[in-house]
């Protein structure tokens, strides 16, 4: 399971829908309890290909977040970002770029102005859906 | 030597190269890692000729991307 707290959720829609129709992103950050990833930190990094449909996320912000996970003792847990008009799930170019099999990857889809969060877990061309909750705090 | 990787501090061999330290490190799909020395971004073709020295701060980032 993975566990968000709903003002990190709020952060993330914020951003989405404020770079829509650009796609957005940043890393989500926090402690593992168990089978519990639990995010105690959300990045809004820049997508460096300022696209509406494609992502990158800028690696020297990726860099920096990484040195602020550490100073705060915190564990990288995965990434997140928006499809503006299309679903909360990987695409085939997702899947193709998720090299890191450990992390959680987060889509938020703003689709027919309806926002929905999933989270991923990627292998190959596999993508298993986790288990997500958005907590009240 | 010492150098840091990812945070940690290592003891490894005089003259190791950032190819190397790929391989001693176990980096899965190092061909799709970036690599940082003293935060400097580093290209992939500059792996095999860059030699680490005492105290460098080595990072591994993973390319993060894709489209919808």
């Amino acid at each position: 399971m993975i566990i968000l707290s709903k003002n990190d959720y709020e952060k993330i829609l914020a951003h989405a829908k404020n770079e829509a129709p650009v796609e957005a992103c940043g890393l989500i950050a926090g402690e593992i309890s168990g089978n519990d990833k639990i995010v105690k930190k959300v990045y809004i990094l820049t997508n460096t290909d300022h696209a509406e449909e494609h992502f990158t996320i800028d690696p020297k912000e990726q860099l920096s977040a990484i040195k602020d996970m550490r100073a705060n003792g915190l564990i990288p847990l995965g990434n997140w970002h928006s499809h503006p008009v299309s679903p909360s799930r990987p695409s085939d170019e997702d899947k193709r770029l998720a090299y890191d099999s450990s992390a959680s990857y987060l889509i938020l889809s703003l689709m027919n102005n309806e926002s929905v969060l999933n989270s991923f877990h990627i292998e190959g061309d596999k993508a298993e859906k986790e288990e997500l909750v958005i907590g009240q705090e | 030597m010492n150098i840091t990787v990812a945070g940690v501090k290592k003891e490894v061999r005089d003259g190791i190269t950032v190819a190397q330290l790929i391989i001693d490190e176990k980096v899965e799909t190092p061909e799709y890692v970036t690599v940082t020395v003293n935060d400097e971004f580093l290209e992939n073709t500059q792996f095999e000729e860059t030699v680490l020295s005492e105290g460098d701060n080595i990072e591994f980032l993973y390319f993060m991307g894709g489209g919808q």
